[in-house]
């Protein structure tokens, strides 16, 4: 429970990733922390319990990462995928960083699994957790408690009160009941907003209804919210989202990894209306699977089918929800609600206009359709081998893209440029000065990891100095 | 109904899964699993037995409850691993015995202890039973050899068959492979001697809760390493007796007492450092259903062990006769109780592993 006549050091907003990171290096400095967490202790740890790996930068073979991963690659592939919405000075800082960061991690309990043949072939940039991330997640707070840092589950802080250019007070429900909390420094890892349904729906209208959140449902971004009332720049496009195409089957919140399909390229993806709408062949799922939650979100209902035949069934990474089959095209239509003889004519179109070539699931293959709209580039192949398979795709929202604007020391500006004298930012609420748009994969875990040793060692030298 | 529902649940949990594969550094249950895209019931069974139960996918299972998924693998797994040495008990009969198998097996040690104890009594007249016997045959003078030779030989033959009987209908059941060649043998065989599974990739496993440690292992490896000490000192003794013409008891310093010494220290050891784990333990990942017949067991194998210490202690006194008919009365219930007793995890969990490690063998070799 909360004793409010506890003087604290540093409080830390938020237990994922990033928070834990921070918490653990401003105790470790010889502050005095609190840590607060809005889940229970069964659900802790934000998205962080959903994550894999972290992208990690090294110029020589490594236990756990192959080959080499400079930083100029590192910082080219952040350019291509964010097109240069990026803060090249954090950026850099989180690159070069992400070098020494493994050793730390290990020496507070985190282990890594030898690189393996895996399933996106990341062995080369990204180092993977033994267990994933609950298991980084589980081994942090484990070396939290054991140092000394105060854990507050259950607990959810709704506003950071500013004045006079500084954190004044923590407005918080702790295990139900209201609570304020004044610590010397604060560090915001409260992550994204994307779990605020209400939120979304001002950018997205009813269709945000529709969306499943892949991640922690403690994402409501209430701290971010308050911040941002009170003055505090923002960086982001508040009306962007990482969005992907995920098995419509999916629970509402939570649903992680497994919800993910990775037939989309070798289907044809329809509508409602049973009608395709967009290039399933574009390029390799990797690459592609990002543009389709967006895609499916501007669809009618914010859903769309992928449809294979039994030619196709093993291309893919077995995924969580067995698929819908049927026999013929007009009888899977009817169990997926669908007007059979509109998805007959759709298949029927498709397959007419497939030209022959040279299939390979493995590689862009040029087996493209000729002469239909949308065209398929790649992997087009007849749907004629029952049995018929389809599965529902609808939304899944990964993270949003608005937060706080932040400075080297990861120390949160104001509109009007000041710096917020005890306030320091890590992890999701910040990560759009780096990542601004798009996605690299592990690249949250590398700026929570990195900027929240940088906020624990700022806020715990503020608060002691 | 209760086999189905539990496949169901195995079934459900593998799918999850697969299609997550966050595991797979922990041990061989998750590298078989990507094997494969559907799971017949054989394969489910066979990766129950694969599973040492170290616990580390639950702790690390962003689908454990309270997620609805409620992803629990080694409660799921001990679950159906029951059931598979049920189904596969030979004879059948003996399949009933698993049911509320904490009592049966306490049952069987209380009959024991009690059959050799009366039948010793009404056999011996009182001044055998509670005499001093130190000449070699002093054991002899109390139990007649032959007696023991032919109880112990029936028993323990039987027990040996029946696993055997059992073990292969397990393998049978859980898919082809035809026989295992040498050097997957050797690689299962290594699994069993240094129990690398439940190695939880290098940490060791959650022997009470989230934190990591090899304790479980090493009280494992006591017990386990002990009964085999313990039955090489059986089986020295028997080349002692009936090649060498050497008649026990054996000095303190001869092979059979010595092996036996040690590997009754390590079973003792084990069984309280097992019991003392499961006090200990998170319950969570565990079934309780069980929890009644791994007691049984354990307290079975250290009340053995201790008898035949406290035997070795006191072989000098008149209390002789009274423990060896106690510690006979526990080797002979152990025999009883083996085929349809946890113990049977042993000869399932070493099929599974030899059925993976023929899995993994690379097919120009096979």
């Amino acid at each position: 429970m909360l004793n409010s006549e506890t003087a604290y050091d540093v409080l830390v907003v938020g237990g994922g990733n990033a928070g834990l990171c921070a918490a653990i290096t401003a105790r470790e400095a010889g502050a005095r922390v609190l840590l607060v967490e809005h889940a229970p202790q069964s659900m802790r740890g934000g998205n962080s319990r959903h994550t894999r790996n972290l992208r990690a930068m090294h110029a020589t073979p490594t236990a756990v990462l192959t080959e080499a991963y400079a930083e100029q690659e590192y910082w080219d592939d952040l350019q291509r995928v964010t097109g240069g919405q990026t803060d090249e000075g954090l950026a850099r800082t989180a690159i070069q960083a992400s070098a020494q960061v493994a050793p730390w991690m290990e020496a507070r309990g985190v282990r890594f699994q030898p690189s393996l043949k895996g399933t996106l072939n990341l062995s080369r940039t990204n180092a993977f957790f033994l267990g994933g991330g609950k298991a980084l997640v589980n081994a942090y707070y484990r070396t939290a408690e054991r140092l000394g840092v105060q854990v507050l589950y259950d607990t959810q802080v709704t506003a950071l009160t500013l004045r006079n250019g500084a954190v004044h007070e923590a407005v918080m429900i702790s295990q139900g009941f209201p609570a304020v909390v004044r610590a010397r420094a604060v560090v915001a890892s409260a992550g994204g907003f994307q779990a605020n349904i209400g939120w979304l729906k001002q950018y997205w209208g009813e269709a945000a209804e529709n969306f499943r959140i892949r991640g922690t449902p403690y994402a409501q971004g209430g701290v971010l919210k308050s911040l941002l009332e009170q003055g505090v720049a923002s960086v982001g496009d508040p009306t962007q989202c990482h969005a992907v195409a995920i098995d419509a089957r999916a629970p509402k919140f939570d649903g992680g990894i497994v919800t993910r399909l990775d037939c989309v390229p070798f289907s044809i993806v329809v509508d409602r209306d049973g009608q395709r709408f967009y290039d399933e062949g574009e390029d390799a799922w990797p690459k592609r699977y990002a543009i389709w939650g967006r895609l499916v979100a501007q669809r009618p209902g914010q859903i769309a089918y992928s449809i294979i035949d039994a030619k196709s069934e093993r291309l893919f990474m077995p995924s969580v929800f067995p698929a819908i089959r049927a026999g013929s095209i007009g009888e899977l239509a009817t169990r997926l609600g669908l007007d059979a003889a509109v998805l007959e004519q759709t298949v029927r179109r498709f397959n007419a206009a497939v030209r022959p070539g040279h299939f390979d699931s493995q590689q862009l293959d040029g087996c493209a359709t000729e002469g239909l709209h949308p065209s398929k580039s790649h992997w087009a192949r007849a749907i004629d081998t029952p049995p018929f398979l389809a599965y529902p795709l609808c939304p899944g929202i990964t993270f949003t893209y608005l937060g706080v604007k932040v400075n080297a020391r990861a120390q949160v500006v104001l509109e009007d440029g000041r710096p917020v004298a005890n306030l320091f930012a890590s992890g999701e609420i910040m990560a759009g000065n780096i990542l601004g748009k798009g996605y690299l994969a592990g690249f949250g875990m590398t700026i929570g990891t990195v900027f929240g040793r940088i906020a624990g060692t700022e806020a715990a030298a503020h608060a002691r100095g | 109904m209760h086999e189905a529902e539990t496949r169901a649940t195995a079934r459900r949990a593998m799918e999850i899964c697969n299609a997550c594969r966050y595991c797979e550094g922990y041990c061989a249950v998750f590298p078989a699993m990507e094997l494969r895209r559907t799971f017949t019931d054989g394969d489910l069974d066979y990766l129950a037995n694969l599973c040492h139960d170290c616990r580390g996918c639950y702790y690390s299972c962003q689908y454990a409850p309270p997620h609805e998924f409620g992803v629990n693998l080694p409660r799921t797994f001990a679950e159906l691993r029951q059931v598979t040495w049920v189904e596969h008990a030979w004879p059948r009969a003996g399949a009933r015995l698993f049911a509320r198998n904490g009592l049966v097996v306490a049952l069987a040690a209380a009959l024991g202890v009690a059959l050799v104890l009366l039948l010793t009594m009404a056999l011996q007249p009182a001044d055998v039973l509670f005499g001093v016997h130190r000449a070699p045959g002093a054991f002899y003078v109390v139990i007649p050899m032959a007696a023991m030779v032919a109880v112990a030989g029936v028993t323990f033959g039987f027990a040996l068959l029946a696993m055997l009987a059992t073990v292969v209908r397990f393998w049978r059941a859980t898919g082809s492979g035809g026989l295992p060649r040498g050097r997957p043998l050797l690689r299962a065989l290594g699994d069993v001697l240094t129990l690398r599974n439940l190695g939880g990739g290098g940490q060791g496993c959650n022997d009470v809760d989230e934190g990591f440690s090899q304790t479980r292992r090493w009280l494992h490896h006591c017990l386990f390493y002990g009964f085999g000490l313990c039955f090489a000192s059986t089986t020295v003794a028997a080349g002692y007796e009936h090649l060498l013409g050497l008649r026990a008891p054996y000095p303190f310093w001869s092979w059979p007492v010595v092996l036996g010494t040690l590997g009754g220290l390590g079973m003792v050891i084990g069984t309280i450092g097992l019991f003392a784990l499961k006090l200990a333990g998170d319950a969570a990942p565990r079934a309780p259903r069980l929890l009644g017949a791994d007691v049984a067991l354990l307290a079975l194998l250290g009340m053995t062990a201790a008898t035949g210490l406290v035997l070795l202690a006191l072989r000098a006194t008149g209390a002789m006769g009274v423990l060896l008919a106690v510690h006979l009365g526990f080797v002979l219930a152990l025999f009883l109780a083996m085929p349809y007793s946890r113990f049977m995890h042993g000869a399932f969990r070493a099929a599974a592993l030899l059925r993976n490690a023929m899995e993994h063998e690379p097919t120009d070799a096979r």
